[in-house]
């Protein structure tokens, strides 16, 4: 083959190979979507978004999202109360404070708080957190939101204070000098100054928090039950959209039937949601960019 | 008053920190508590039992690496062909940067869906049933945007001038990378892909959701036999009310995280050499 036909073949098997991302999305789409739209033929969109009854897998069905809704925001919003302050506050000592040292060591714990399997949080919140908090709420059931929220909290943790920290060490130095020269101290640089300039890149860290923490299946479907619940209740058992995903998913469901399709609605709630958040997230992001380049 | 808020703060910003490695500390500590005595050569090399004392991980383990291979085998040459065409092709058209997009799009979305995607079209529309090589498809495509994010970054390190020289004896672009560039990023590719890996043998969820088997009674022989991983089995334990294979599920969780330490010091390792050879 003569040399120049064989770069352009090669750039064009290169760019086939980059396409599959988008395939991917497309694929994804395609696929919840076909089988959505079959299940919107025998359940009308109305009762699915705002019936407040999940029960398709018993003899008296009814197709309400609402409790599954709830039930994952609730999670998520418990693991927010965690994960925010926290990343927040730990990013911030770690980009306007932590000597070198410190940061060395930290970092890879960060790291390795990150890279646990779900699974194990999983096991550490049924097994471990559940317990302990049960001895302070003794009425707190052995499935409940609390447990799973807050390990998810720690879990994304890390998340959370490495974006931010990298949005604020993205802030130039001159303003931070510029605030120490009008007598400030570190701590008024660091939240009167730094935190606003590094704003919106600190709400993308958030808002990608939340779209992790909207996702996350393997804590909430082994520490939280499986009970569709429209409750705000962080002590009982309740069900979320992944769990719920799951719970289908173990038993053998017959391709074709109604039950199997709503796992293919609920994800395509999901991709939503967490796909509008993603692009929010994205779009704060590159604005950040912007402004200081 | 001023600079005694000042030392507040940092108390409470090193409490954070506090509380995460305490975590992580109780983490290790209560599984290792709860799992470390049935760790055992009879627990590593047994299989799947409704007696939790003679219950074994043999079989999950020979399935995630199995699906782990295999997703690496197909993950690798897919993400660093995408890796040099964005970074070495497709710099600045419009099309690149749409799928630059779309890779970062990809990367947050939840696992749980590529599970879906898996189930509706490598499992049912590609008929591939529910084998080691759907499970590794799946999780091929979830792996995908790490993949060429730390390509792309292996690619950025390679200097300019290894490119200028190889350009100035008359070598073409693809004989350049080929013979310069990518062996030069190799070290580099092959941590990023290890990383990746690490975090796909720990995921559970879209293997679930593809109906990877939760009691399987036997090892995979071949990338069509059903199969289950160490994850899934340490769910499956984990559900069930009796104590004896919760602590099974602990054991479990040993050997999955004996397994990731291992693949994470083999990344530090090539890192370590990489940077080394970097320097002289």
């Amino acid at each position: 083959m003569q040399p120049r036909r064989f770069e352009r073949l090669i750039e064009f098997l290169l760019l086939a190979a980059a396409a599959l991302s988008v395939f991917t999305t497309a694929g994804i789409i395609l696929v919840l979507a076909v089988e959505t739209i079959e299940f919107l033929r025998e359940v009308s969109i109305v009762e699915f978004l705002t019936g407040t009854e999940w029960t398709p897998l018993f003899a008296n069905r009814h197709f309400g999202v609402l409790p599954l809704v709830a039930g994952t925001l609730l999670v998520s919003g418990i693991a927010m109360l965690v994960a925010l302050p926290m990343g927040l506050l730990a990013a911030v000592y770690l980009s306007e404070y932590a000597p070198d040292g410190v940061r060395r060591l930290v970092k890879p714990v960060l790291e390795v708080l990150a890279g646990v399997p779900t699974v194990v949080y999983g096991y550490f919140a049924l097994m471990f957190v559940t317990p302990l908090l049960q001895r302070v709420f003794p009425q707190m059931s052995g499935f409940n939101a609390l447990s799973p929220g807050i390990v998810m909290g720690i879990m994304i943790l890390p998340l959370v204070s490495s974006l931010s920290e990298d949005a604020m060490r993205a802030v130039p130095s001159g303003l931070r000098e510029g605030a120490y020269a009008l007598g400030a101290t570190r701590m008024q640089t660091a939240l009167q100054v730094v935190v606003p300039a590094a704003f919106s890149g600190i709400t993308a860290a958030f808002i990608l928090a939340v779209s992790r923490a909207v996702g996350e299946t393997m804590i909430v479907a082994i520490a939280a039950g499986q009970q569709p619940r429209l409750t705000a209740n962080p002590f009982v058992p309740l069900e979320t959209m992944t769990a719920y995903i799951v719970q289908v998913s173990l038993g053998d469901t017959p391709q074709g039937t109604l039950e199997y399709r709503t796992i293919f609605a609920v994800g395509m709630l999901l991709f939503l949601m967490t796909f509008g958040l993603n692009l929010v997230s994205t779009w704060l992001r590159e604005r950040f960019r912007e402004e200081y380049s | 008053m001023k600079h005694r808020a000042d030392l507040a703060f940092r108390v409470l910003a090193m409490a954070t920190l506090v509380v995460a490695l305490v975590t992580l500390g109780a983490l290790i500590i209560d599984v290792m508590a709860d799992g470390a005595h049935r760790l055992s050569w009879q627990f590593l090399t047994s299989l799947a039992s409704r007696r939790p004392e003679d219950a074994g991980i043999y079989h999950a383990l020979a399935g995630s690496i199995w699906v782990i291979v295999l997703t690496g085998l197909l993950a690798l040459p897919l993400g660093v062909a995408s890796a040099i065409y964005l970074e070495e092709y497709g710099t600045a058209s419009r099309l690149a940067r749409f799928i630059e997009i779309n890779i970062s799009n990809l990367a947050a979305v939840p696992s749980i869906i590529y599970g879906l995607l898996g189930l509706g079209l490598f499992v049912r529309t590609m008929n591939m049933g529910r084998s080691v090589l759907a499970g590794a498809c799946t999780l091929a495509l979830l792996a995908l945007p790490v993949v060429i994010l730390s390509t792309r970054e292996a690619l950025r390190t390679v200097p300019k001038s290894i490119r200028e020289a190889s350009y100035a004896l008359g070598a073409t672009k693809w004989q350049t990378i080929w013979y310069q560039v990518l062996p030069m990023a190799f070290p580099g590719i092959l941590t990023g892909l290890i990383l990746s890996l690490s975090r796909a043998i720990g995921e559970t969820a879209p293997l679930i959701t593809i109906g990877a088997l939760t009691y399987i009674p036997f090892a995979p022989d071949s990338v069509w036999s059903p199969f289950t991983v160490l994850p899934i089995q340490i769910f499956n334990w984990v559900s069930r009310p009796q104590a004896a294979f919760k602590e099974n599920a602990a054991a479990g969780i040993l050997v999955l995280m004996g397994l990731l330490l291992a693949m994470n010091a083999a990344a530090v390792f090539l890192r370590d050499r990489f940077q080394r050879q970097g320097r002289s």
